[in-house]
């Protein structure tokens, strides 16, 4: 019987019925839920968290020379960490069939940046398949490992956000156990020296002609005529869009297949069809191809060529034609994600917002929101590790030059696992002066709450080996004298420990250890962190609405007449406590 | 078949159940017979920004997203959010809003004010159905259940029937609270 599922469901559900038997992922919207839904069938396969995305894929390789069919998954900005052993991947090909899943996020819901990962599969020479809805995500997940195993290639699966996080009808089959594909050593095949490489790059050309061959003849390229005035040229949920955007007699060339396009096919569509659109979202990947066809054709002209496209969006490009909508008055306040009520972060960004003369390097996580307001301490945010490394080069160009500010980095326990410890590694190794502060709150918090090498435990909730942050500092070799392990609520602990560590003129190190206030927790935070329920509440009479409350921009508080905090939604952090010079904020035990 | 499909969108704030609301309605759409999409926006929503849900449903449904003056009933979870979607709903659509206020962060922080006269600015436009589903899920005696009154409300709006609506609420919710459950559907359903 059918299922709703999402897309992220639908490719693990390809997955295991495809019979892979190995899979790794680091978390990141919109791709965590893969993993997460894959790890839960019983009979499917092993299943792991890597600490990033190079290591995830480095891994899945691995088992696929070891002869199981496997995958990793990953968000757009992942597949540039793992673009090294990518390159490399497409040209020893496979044993197993292997599936790399990369998470677009157009119009950047939960991103950094935009970029079309299309461009990856033409840059790396992999086969590349894009579903447009449930359905598709979970046969194309199937045929991926397939064609990975038939071409001897890896097959990368371009999601986006649309595609992994809407839900659609989808027909769940039975798993195929897939048995261990017998391994021959062969040295000329998965050893890159420049000698075997120079003969993998030339079967690399024959591997692409026998695929572009198949892409003219393979299903999932497929022709709807309808008519012969317009013809539309498009793959992914772009063609969910151009189906509503275009009328009903409108011709369809929709590509399941990014790479190789299939020119004969597209050749064909265009001869039959007067008007030729090609309809894709971000860049114009599809269009340039059909240009270079020598083929007459609009696309990017029209349609927008950044942000999120929907049927509107088309159907305003193409005919100008827009639905009559209704408006009022009245606008709607912003509602801007805030840190939690009880964040551990709260009191380490209030701490650090006192401090002056500083420049603060941030990081991915749900501390990259101690650069909103009222908190706006974060002065940089790029991609994953980068707190580390930018704050060293930061702070040696200050001292070069006769710079005043003095540099803090701030990075989360997961990003830090990820790629900051090689940058940490790198500020002591070059004697940095910068402050290095790991926010450790014990938990992968912004993707919601994945396990990392730090909390004890793996994907599947088995107890496993715990990365001693404070010992791991040591031995990259900070002084013993120069690692503070703080309380992150408690402002003057916090505070005591960044002005020792600003003085300083040697690499130093900030552990800000509290456990998320969402996390579930684990017996050992339960021993180690006073968890008790409790809260805080305003003595109205004490209080001079000075605002220093407000101020640490905490979501259980009010500021209106008179200021309140939330009883329902207050934690007992005390952060507000603190910040208040008047004494008119109590504990209560709840 | 296009002009078939109906647009439903659930708006709200984070950890008002709007994705629970929202899976009920979809699998008892799916159960009904149509071609069902649902849509979430994921991410940051747990960290108090605003959540919206878009459902589909029809003989054939392509996109996954609803454009801009298509919604054919949306529900506000939260009163100021509906002021923020209405530009989604169809001229001659209807919005069901819960007269429940959650003020943001700017609004918290006394930056901005919450805006007053939403439902009347919005009567004056659309088609309005004004449900205190706080204030019935408290008397009925468990103030969680307020998504599952706006759910009662919405399907009554939607005029779906056939539906076995009281075995998708117990597929759904934890057990033991299958009665309360129904018990606000029925309230949000019959006002």
């Amino acid at each position: 019987m059918k299922a709703l599922m999402s897309g992220n469901e639908a490719v693990a559900r390809g997955a295991y019925e495809a019979g892979v038997g190995f899979a790794s992922a680091y978390p990141g919207t919109p791709s965590t839920e893969i993993l997460e839904s894959l790890v839960g069938y019983e009979d499917g396969p092993y299943c792991e968290w890597a600490p990033n995305e190079k290591v995830a894929l480095e891994a899945a390789i691995g088992a696929s020379v070891a002869g199981l069919r496997s995958m990793a998954a990953m968000k757009h900005v992942g597949v540039n960490v793992a673009a090294d052993p990518l390159f490399t991947f497409a040209y020893t090909g496979v044993n197993g069939g292997c599936v790399l899943v990369s998470a677009d996020d157009p119009g950047m819901h939960s991103s950094q940046n935009e970029q079309d990962n299309r461009n990856y599969a033409e840059a790396a020479r992999v086969l590349m398949l894009n579903p447009s809805d449930s359905s598709e995500a979970k046969g194309y997940m199937k045929l991926g490992l397939e064609l990975s195993e038939r071409f001897d290639t890896p097959v990368m699966l371009h999601m986006t956000t649309r595609v992994c996080h809407s839900k659609s009808l989808v027909e769940p089959k039975g798993r195929k156990e897939m048995p261990l594909i017998p391994y021959g050593k062969n040295i000329a095949k998965y050893v890159a020296t420049p000698a075997n490489a120079a003969v993998m790059r030339k079967k690399l050309e024959e591997r692409l002609e026998a695929m572009e061959a198949y892409a003219n003849t393979a299903q999932v390229n497929r022709p709807e005529y309808n008519g012969y005035a317009v013809g539309v040229i498009t793959s992914g949920v772009a063609y969910q869009y151009a189906k509503e955007a275009f009328g009903e007699d409108t011709s369809f060339l929709k590509l399941g297949m990014a790479f190789p396009i299939p020119s004969a096919l597209i050749k064909e569509f265009a001869s039959k069809v007067k008007k030729l659109y090609v309809v894709e979202e971000m860049d114009p990947y599809l269009e340039r191809h059909v240009r270079r066809l020598g083929i007459a054709c609009e696309g990017k002209s029209l349609i927008p060529k950044y942000g999120e496209l929907n049927a509107d969006v088309i159907r305003k490009a193409v005919s100008g034609t827009e639905s009559k909508s209704l408006s009022v008055d009245i606008d709607a306040a912003a509602r801007p994600p805030v840190l939690c009520a009880g964040c551990p972060h709260r009191g380490f960004f209030y701490a650090l917002g006192k401090r002056k003369n500083i420049i603060v390097t941030g990081d991915i996580g749900c501390y990259t929101l101690g650069s909103a307001p009222p908190l706006s301490s974060i002065d940089t945010v790029l991609c994953m590790g980068a707190s580390i490394s930018m704050g060293h080069g930061a702070a040696k160009a200050m001292r070069r030059a006769g710079g005043t500010y003095k540099i803090v980095a701030v990075i989360g326990d997961s990003t830090f696992f990820h790629t900051g410890i090689g940058s940490l590694t790198n500020a002591v190794y070059n004697n940095s002066d910068s402050v290095s502060v790991i926010l450790d709150n014990r938990i992968t918090g912004m993707t919601g709450h994945q396990q990392n090498p730090g909390t004890g435990f793996t994907l599947s909730g088995e107890p496993a080996a715990e990365v001693d942050v404070e010992k791991l500092c040591l031995a990259i070799g900070v002084k013993g004298a120069n690692i503070y392990t703080v309380n992150p609520l408690d402002i003057g602990e916090t505070g005591k420990a960044l002005d020792d560590a600003i003085a300083k003129e040697e690499p130093t190190v900030i552990i800000a250890r509290w456990p998320c206030i969402l996390k579930r927790f684990s017996a050992q935070d339960k021993d180690e962190f006073d968890l008790s329920p409790r809260r805080c509440e305003i003595s109205q009479g004490l209080c001079r609405k000075c605002k220093s409350c407000v101020r640490t921009g905490c979501p259980a508080i009010r500021s209106a007449e008179s200021i309140e905090i939330d009883a329902g939604s207050c934690t007992g952090c005390a952060v507000c406590k603190q910040a208040c010079p008047f004494g008119a904020i109590v504990e209560v035990q709840r | 078949m296009k002009s078939e499909v109906k647009n439903i969108l659930l708006v709200g704030v984070g950890g008002q159940g709007t994705i629970l609301a929202s899976k009920i309605l979809s699998e008892a759409l799916v159960s009904a017979g149509y071609d069902v999409k649902m849509s979430e926006v994921h991410g940051m929503s747990q960290r108090g920004g605003n959540v919206s849900t878009q459902i589909r449903y029809g003989g054939k449904v392509y996109s996954p997203i609803i454009g801009v003056g298509e919604t054919d009933v949306i529900v506000a979870f939260e009163k100021m959010e509906a002021l923020r979607w209405i530009g989604y709903l169809k001229p001659d659509g209807r919005i069901v809003v819960n007269d429940f206020e959650i003020p943001s962060a700017p609004i918290l922080m006394g930056d901005a004010p919450y805006p007053e006269g939403i439902i009347e600015a919005l009567g004056a436009v659309a088609d309005v159905l004004v449900v205190k589903a706080a204030e019935i899920a408290e008397a009925l005696g468990n103030a969680r259940v307020m998504n599952i009154v706006l759910l009662g409300a919405l399907v009554k709006a939607l005029g779906v029937e056939d539906v076995d609506w009281q075995s998708n609420i117990n597929a759904n919710v934890k057990a033991g609270f299958e009665e309360i459950n129904y018990k606000a559907f029925k309230a949000g359903y019959d006002i």
